[in-house]
């Protein structure tokens, strides 16, 4: 018994525990973080997130970002073409955009997980006006906590998250965001 | 004149000579037709199949192969792919166009980011971890065959009379 080392069960037990470890940071890591939801749960509201990445166009002719947009009430919509509830609230969007535009507002599409020709059919078959930008790495939609899609934030005039719809949105999200553009 | 008659025989006597040539000589014309048309038609010469692109490409929001993956969304990749090999794309071609569109989690690959790296340092970890066990162990377990050796223990002992039988097999190779 004495000659028996007790340092490598010890080793190997470390590494199992650590390997463990990992798994539970990794499972911990990659929920979609819900930080905005709990702050608008809490009365505050956040800064948008990575409003300065840079993103594509859909139409083409170069890149902008959410921050250019600074100084308008946006309805941030996250959107693919192959999503169902993306076809249903695609005409909701649009007629919130003929009354945003009134008041310097603006729907602003992101597309996330999808091919170009099928999102530039998807804008052309429900007469889609407003801007559309593309996120392929989906570092900019993983900023959000989205996963899923659809997904919509209103975002005030400074820059700031004020609602949230995850899922498909309804007609009394849009209004809010339309009487925030009124308002301010 | 019957030179000029002369001439007129030897022409018609090499037409007939050269019309059995005629019909290759027109389909010889009519090639460079078909192959000026070539790059006209619609379809090109597909250089992969979808069967060898989907299990080397993920389903983006199913984080599953492709191959193996049936949401709405995957349904438009195959689409998507199968256009690109209607193009007549590469693999190599058609895999830069999907992280073009999808990013480069469309690839069957972890990232080099983040938590995705711990796909590449685990196993080096593991390795390496292996490693210093070997090097740890591996002096105890010179040591242990060294002890069996001097001792003799797992040698067993030859009789006399197998000892003197050796020695006799050994002296017919002196």
């Amino acid at each position: 018994m004495a000659g028996k080392r007790p340092y490598i069960p010890i080793a190997v037990g470390v590494l199992g525990a650590a390997l463990v470890g990992l798994l539970v940071y990794g499972i911990a890591t990659q929920a979609p973080s819900r930080s905005l939801d709990e702050a608008l749960r809490h009365g505050t509201h956040p800064p948008a997130p990575s409003a300065d990445q840079m993103l594509p166009r859909l139409s083409g002719g170069g890149s902008t970002s959410l921050a250019a947009y600074r100084g308008k009430v946006v309805v941030l919509n996250f959107w693919a073409s192959w999503c169902e509830p993306c076809q249903e609230e695609a005409p909701k969007l649009e007629r919130a955009q003929q009354q945003l535009q009134r008041h310097n507002g603006t729907v602003l599409g992101v597309t996330y997980l999808d091919v170009t020709p099928d999102s530039l059919s998807f804008v052309k078959r429900y007469h889609l006006t407003y801007p559309n930008l593309r996120d392929t790495s989906g570092e900019f939609t993983h900023s959000y906590g989205t996963d899923q899609l659809p997904e919509s934030f209103v975002i005030d005039r400074n820059g700031h998250v004020v609602a949230i719809s995850r899922g498909e949105i309804d007609e009394a999200f849009l209004n809010r965001a339309v009487s925030l553009a009124e308002r301010s | 004149m019957s030179a000029t008659r002369r001439t007129m025989m030897a022409v018609v006597a090499l037409a007939l000579a050269l019309s059995p040539m005629l019909p290759s000589a027109q389909a010889g014309a009519a090639t460079p037709r078909t192959n000026t048309a070539a790059p006209h038609t619609t379809t090109a010469t597909p250089r992969t199949t979808l069967l060898a692109i989907e299990h080397q490409v993920m389903c983006v929001t199913c984080k599953i192969p492709l191959n193996v993956a049936e949401s709405p969304q995957s349904t438009r990749e195959r689409v998507y792919i199968r256009g690109l090999i209607a193009e007549g794309q590469t693999e190599a071609q058609i895999k830069n166009s999907l992280v073009a569109q999808y990013g480069p989690s469309v690839l069957d690959l972890p990232g080099t980011k983040g938590f995705d790296l711990a796909a590449y340092l685990v196993p080096a970890a593991v390795v390496l971890a292996l490693l210093a066990l070997l090097v740890l162990l591996l002096p105890s377990w010179r040591r242990h065959a060294r002890t069996r050796a001097s001792t003799g223990v797992d040698v067993p002992k030859l009789s006399a009379d197998d000892a003197a039988r050796l020695d006799a097999d050994l002296a017919h190779f002196d």
